[in-house]
């Protein structure tokens, strides 16, 4: 088993290490109180090539595996959620149907501005009474004259409403008769008439990225838009969420570290009682455990990556990665919080702010009720 | 015009530097990188290509173990466009004076316009290399250089000295060591990463470029590692109160003065 990570894996870990701490750990603090999206980030990320990670090099991806993927947004999640959320939804939810299922055509439109980060892609996927359940879809698009007619609406979808957004996938109801049977893929370019995403929420955490709701009002897209075969729409969103699960786990092991780092710093410079607060053995004992589950998590996470990079079976590993990791996240930073005692209450130290952030790992991309369903089935339950 | 760019891999600043009292040698195991300063001089070198004087070639060169081709392929990834690798066990415990002997020889061997490296490494600290390869190569030399401009086969620089700057002409070749305030180092793309083990990379022994084996080594270096401590550690200071801001600064004045400081 080789547990070494090759040249380029270090050298693009290192490269975001450095690009977080120097870059985003400055103005995060202020992006999430002023809940402004980060434009400037996202425009030198995407000049950095971290805004196409693992998509081939003739789409203007950067032709890195998943494990590299996942080593970049554990290394942003370190310092900040809502840039990593925004990098790892654009990549894994965004970009990668239609990297997987587009026409040439459909690639050459969308991926070389995708890729470079100039545009950014959303994936509509959960609605009002689809979340969970996600193939319930309610949206519904009907085949008329050359185009379809989407009518419907999409709940909390992340990257929708950016200046820079351009496309989200959606999945609908595509199907005859009831048109509850067959769901399908299609592209909706933001600014197609009827399509508009409403105002932001207002989020416990993950401020600084965009998250919105859609509606879809009579709205025409050509039948080109439909992304892969009819009716394949349940098929790749299953497959869709499988990977995506590993960007989300990679965020669960950097918000924990972040979280780490961030207490193992203040308890040395804290003091109470004559000595710094890292001499206590209570504190001694919070910084081992977390050292000990972060680092066992990170594995697991690696692992999942890897087996996706080999083409063999990871929907177990991942979903076992994101159930293990969003727990952690949620520990390690209440723990992180605890460390700094009343100052980690006020939103001067990041572990505030990452306390917010953490709990939605827990749910986004699959609650971890999903996963342990997931997880069950792998094993034959 | 030819640059090299003198590269080391050291220990990552973020893992904490402990000495092997067996060897009297740094502990280089765990995570390394390539030396911070390094990368100053390898962004000097772009900024001279960038601003338009002719250059043909940025070579990345060291000096090091198996593992220092991750500090080359950094180097390239940030722009160098080839890179050499002397490696060797005769060269291992090389001293200051043997290592730079034995960089000379490789860049005899390259015959460069413009030697740039960093100022110092962020493990031997010994802020000397520049001074020992410009010596063999019987090139001028410049340490601390915070500024660069390259025309009519001249640098104009100036140097962050202990009390201002000086600025000095100096004609080509040259080694310059650079300090970090000459510029900002650029991150590495992606496309860059992914690049690096497709540029050139050479690997030569001592014998290959004619490094005499008595000079270089353990047994080759003149001097040696007696005793090694960590510093004293630091007492802890003192904290005075702000409560009454007069008697505060009556406080302070009363401490500096029985320390004979004002
Ligand atoms: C900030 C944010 C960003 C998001 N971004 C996106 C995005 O970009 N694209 C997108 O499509 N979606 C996105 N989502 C939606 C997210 O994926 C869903 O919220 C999530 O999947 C849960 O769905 P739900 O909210 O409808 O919860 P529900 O499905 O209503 O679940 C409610 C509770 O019931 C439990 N539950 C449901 N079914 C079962 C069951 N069978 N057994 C046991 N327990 C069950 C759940 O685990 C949960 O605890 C985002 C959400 C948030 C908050
Ligand atoms: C206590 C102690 C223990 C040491 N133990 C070891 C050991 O176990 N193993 C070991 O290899 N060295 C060891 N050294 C380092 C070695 O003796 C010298 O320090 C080293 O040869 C170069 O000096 P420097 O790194 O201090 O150079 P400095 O003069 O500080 O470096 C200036 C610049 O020179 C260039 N440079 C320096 N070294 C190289 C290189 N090898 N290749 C390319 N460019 C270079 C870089 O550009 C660097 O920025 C030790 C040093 C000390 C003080």
């Amino acid at each position: 088993m080789d547990f070494d990570l090759t040249d380029e894996q270090r050298l693009l870990r290192d490269t975001v290490r450095d690009f977080a701490r120097k870059e985003v750990a400055p103005v995060a603090e202020e992006l999430d109180r002023t809940k402004a999206f980060p434009y400037e980030l996202v425009s030198k990320m995407g000049e950095l090539g971290l805004m196409g990670i693992p998509f081939p090099a003739e789409h203007g991806g950067g032709g890195a595996d998943t494990l590299s993927y996942a080593l970049a947004v554990e290394e942003l999640t370190r310092i900040d959620s809502s840039v990593a959320i925004t990098m790892a939804a654009h990549t894994s939810l965004g970009t990668m149907p239609i990297h997987l299922w587009g026409t040439d055509e459909q690639k050459d439109d969308w991926l070389p501005q995708l890729t470079s980060g100039s545009r950014l892609a959303a994936f509509g996927l959960t609605e009002p009474e689809a979340g969970s359940d996600a193939g319930n879809t309610k949206t519904i698009a009907r085949l008329e004259d050359g185009e379809w007619v989407i009518n419907g609406a999409k709940q909390f979808i992340t990257n929708s409403g950016t200046d820079i957004s351009g496309c989200v996938t959606i999945t609908a109801a595509t199907g005859d008769g009831d048109g509850r049977k067959e769901i399908s893929n299609l592209i909706v370019p933001n600014g197609t008439p009827g399509y508009e995403a409403g105002e932001p929420y207002r989020k416990m955490g993950w401020n600084a990225s965009d998250t919105r709701p859609l509606t879809f009002t009579d709205c025409r897209v050509p039948e080109s838009s439909l992304l892969g075969r009819r009716g394949d729409g349940f098929k790749q969103f299953m497959q869709i969420l499988d990977g995506g699960r590993i960007g989300v786990a990679a965020m669960g092991v950097g918000l924990a570290q972040g979280a780490l780092d961030e207490a193992i710093a203040y308890a040395k410079e804290r003091r109470a009682f004559g000595q710094p607060i890292s001499k206590f053995q209570a504190i001694q004992a919070k910084i081992a455990d977390l050292s000990a589950q972060i680092e066992a998590s990170r594995l697991l996470v690696y692992r999942a990556a890897i087996e996706k990079d080999r083409g063999d079976p990871f929907t177990l590993t991942a979903a076992q990665a994101k159930l293990i990791t969003g727990r952690l996240a949620v520990r390690a930073t209440e723990e992180a919080v605890q460390i700094h005692g009343g100052y980690g209450y006020i939103e001067e130290y990041p572990v505030c702010r990452f306390y917010r952030d953490a709990k939605i790992l827990t749910i986004g991309e699959g609650t971890d009720e999903v996963q342990q369903m997931v997880i069950a089935r792998q094993l034959g339950c | 015009m030819k640059i090299c760019c003198l590269v080391k891999e050291v220990p990552d600043a973020a893992v904490e530097k402990r000495i092997d009292p067996e060897t009297k040698r740094l502990d280089r195991s765990g995570e390394k990188n390539l030396n911070p300063f390094d990368t100053h001089a390898i962004e000097a070198a772009m900024q001279v290509k960038e601003g338009g004087a002719p250059v043909e070639e940025i070579v990345a060169v060291t000096m090091g173990p198996d593992s220092a081709v991750r500090a080359l392929h950094k180097a390239v990834a940030l722009g160098a466009d080839r890179s050499v690798h002397l490696t060797d066990a005769a060269l291992e415990g090389s001293d200051v004076a043997a290592t730079g002997y034995a960089l000379a020889k490789v860049l005899e061997k390259e015959s460069p316009d413009l030697v740039l490296l960093g100022q110092q490494s962020d493990d031997g600290e010994c802020y000397t290399i520049g001074a020992v390869v410009a010596d063999h190569l019987k090139m001028p030399s410049l340490t601390q250089v915070i500024k660069m401009d390259a025309a009519d086969g001249k640098l104009t620089c100036e140097r962050q000295a202990e009390y201002g700057y000086d600025t000095v002409e100096v004609e080509l070749p040259a080694v310059i060591s650079v300090g970090d305030a000459i510029n900002e180092p650029r991150y590495p793309s992606l496309k860059a990463i992914m690049g690096a083990k497709k540029k050139p990379l050479d690997s030569h022994g001592a014998g290959d470029v004619g490094i005499e084996p008595d000079r270089v080594g353990q047994s080759g270096s003149r001097t040696a590692v007696l005793e090694l401590r960590p510093p004293p550690q630091k007492e802890a200071g003192e904290i005075i109160e702000d409560e009454d801001t007069n008697e505060t600064v009556e406080k302070i004045v009363v401490w500096l003065d029985e320390r004979k400081l004002i």
